[in-house]
């Protein structure tokens, strides 16, 4: 069974994001990279398909030479082999930008699943894997918190609001990995010894093949709308001070 | 009809989901802002008699498809049948929902259109003739405005944001046909496990009443849970809380769960760590107990008290019952 993983470096999310002041994009001093935790539970899934059923994990990733360290990352939590996709022409790549490029990279390779974060939680688009799935005309099974693998047939497990889908599908096929689907190892450190003699192959839009075309832009950035200043209601008596809270919300938000 | 505003309307068993109303509603102001007509995609088995509702909302036209096949909804069958007639009529704006279904959609129909789609947006406007979409990144840690530049320009609303506004149209009802006939539909619905707790989905709920690891237990919960009940509220809970083991998963609030837009919030023992409250400040109101009247919570609560919730939050609950029998 070949398994691949698509991961992407993002900021931690304990970060503070600052706006830069002209709109363009974040501040990117003082961030900690880290694999993009949507992504850690696919690489998990992929490595625990390969422990029963054996086969390859590759990793992708698409992004600027730092992106390599979430690469090695997932080598050193078991992956076989990295192709980095790194190019100054993907920087700011749209979804669908990337998508064509991610599967520009995967076609050559014999694969049986795809695993893909929900969304990654920078720019929290979740569109990548559906149109990557679309790219390669595959199903997609999306946001899911459980995998059985038997033979060419895959089931998974896919809550909704107020539900939760049992979903059949073929394989190959893409699935998106959601919070739930497993507890991600850590490297360990011989993982992390092997993991940098693990191959990784570098390349650029060029040896791909493509040509960035966005179909969506940023504008521009803002920080978020500033709330107003709240009410802290004083006072020793909690009940006094709960009947309180209940009356402005009642009467002033009006939102009970 | 080319140059309109069009949504994909969504139901489920035949019934109408309230986001439907919402994107009817947007729908129709982006229209009237370009003069053009709003047009609806409502896709079924047997759902003809939900066009009036879409018109009751601002759909001058309905576009029906009904299949057999499209009594689920499956990616491959939705995204088929949308496709098709988007290729057909050629709209220049294309929204649906931030729903599950809407997102499992809207992404595999941005590949199948080759075009751009702003996800889960907060704000939808018209500058120069094009869609500005405005959706948070970062969990809400930043705005960005997107703009796609090709067409149909896409974008997914977030439930709840967006409020309905009853505003009549024709609605006339446009049958096509979604093309499924011998179509091989690679996934397959085998079960729908619905959910005991008869609340509504935390993206969709009204009032949250959320616990963090202030709860000190799953026991903790039940207190929250009786003011929930009162409330018709749903109940949320922190990574923390989650992490260890007190709530389902379904249930976290923040960058790593769901990112909420209750008309209230009310946070309890939750301190506020920052991708929480990335999570939970697009809320119209919030409400924060804690015993520590340090905890960044606090800098995003419009109504905040500092004490021990075991000992407010019943006395919450009961003063609430008062106000609302």
């Amino acid at each position: 069974m070949n398994i691949i993983v698509c991961v992407k470096q993002v900021p931690d999310t304990e970060t503070l994001i600052k706006v830069k002041a002209d709109g363009s994009g974040i501040d990117e001093g003082n961030i900690k990279w880290v694999m993009n935790p949507y992504d850690e539970f696919g690489v998990e899934e992929a490595l625990r398909i390969k422990e029963k059923k054996g086969g390859e994990v590759i990793v992708v990733a698409l992004g600027p030479p730092r992106a390599m360290e979430t690469i090695r990352t997932a080598l050193a939590m078991g992956a076989d082999r990295g192709i980095h996709l790194s190019d100054a022409a993907f920087s700011g790549a749209c979804p669908y930008a990337t998508a064509a490029a991610l599967a520009a990279a995967i076609r050559p390779i014999p694969f049986d699943i795809i695993f893909c974060g929900q969304r990654a939680v920078d720019d929290d688009a979740g569109q990548v894997g559906s149109i990557l799935a679309e790219l390669l005309d595959i199903p997609q099974l999306t946001v899911v918190t459980k995998v059985e693998v038997e033979g060419k047939t895959v089931k998974v497990l896919k809550p909704i609001e107020g539900a939760q889908l049992v979903i059949e599908g073929t394989l190959p096929c893409l699935i998106t990995a959601q919070k739930g689907l497993n507890e991600p190892r850590y490297a360990s450190l011989p993982g992390i010894m092997k993991a940098k003699k693990k191959p990784v192959d570098v390349k650029d839009a060029a040896a791909l093949g493509v040509k960035v075309e966005n179909r969506a832009r940023v504008v521009r950035l803002t920080p978020p709308p500033a709330r107003p200043p709240g009410k802290i209601i004083g006072g020793d008596d909690p009940g006094a001070k709960a009947a309180e809270m209940a009356r402005l919300l009642r009467e002033e938000a009006k939102v009970i | 009809m080319a140059n309109s505003v069009w949504f994909v309307a969504e139901q489920r068993d035949g019934v109408l989901r309230k986001v439907s109303c919402e994107l009817a509603s947007v729908a129709r102001r982006l229209a009237d802002e370009l003069g053009v007509e709003a047009g609806a995609v409502i896709l079924g088995n047997g759902v003809q008699g939900l066009a009036a509702e879409l018109a009751r909302y601002g759909a001058d036209r309905v576009y029906l498809g009904e299949d057999p096949a499209l009594a689920v909804y499956t990616t491959d069958g939705y995204g088929a049948a949308v496709a098709k007639i988007v290729r057909e009529k050629q709209p220049s704006i294309l929204l649906l929902a931030a729903s599950s279904e809407g997102k499992d959609l809207s992404s595999r129909l941005a590949g199948m259109l080759a075009t751009g789609l702003a996800t889960d947006c907060v704000e939808v406007k018209i500058d120069g003739g094009r869609l500005v979409a405005v959706r948070p990144l970062y969990a809400g840690k930043c705005f960005g405005e997107t703009a796609s530049v090709a067409d149909p320009q896409m974008a997914s609303l977030r439930p709840n944001v967006f409020s309905a506004v009853e505003n009549p149209r024709a609605g006339t009802v446009e049958r096509f046909d979604p093309g499924l006939a011998g179509a091989k539909l690679r996934t397959k619905v085998l079960e729908v496990q619905k959910d005991a707790t008869g609340r509504p989905d935390l993206t969709e709920a009204n009032v949250i009443v959320s616990g963090g690891r202030g709860m000190k237990g799953p026991e903790g919960y039940q207190i929250l849970e009786e003011l929930a009940d009162v409330l018709s509220a749903t109940v949320g809970a922190s990574r923390a809380a989650v992490d260890a083991g007190w709530r389902p998963q379904k249930d976290q609030v923040g960058q790593t769960g769901k990112v909420v837009s209750p008309n209230l919030y009310i946070a309890c023992g939750i301190s506020g760590a920052i991708q929480h409250l990335a999570g939970m400040s697009s809320s119209k109101y919030i409400a924060a107990i804690n015993k520590d009247g340090e905890a960044p919570i606090f800098t995003k609560a419009d109504y905040g008290i500092v004490d021990d919730l075991f000992k407010v939050v019943p006395e919450l609950t009961k003063e609430c019952k008062k106000l609302l029998s």
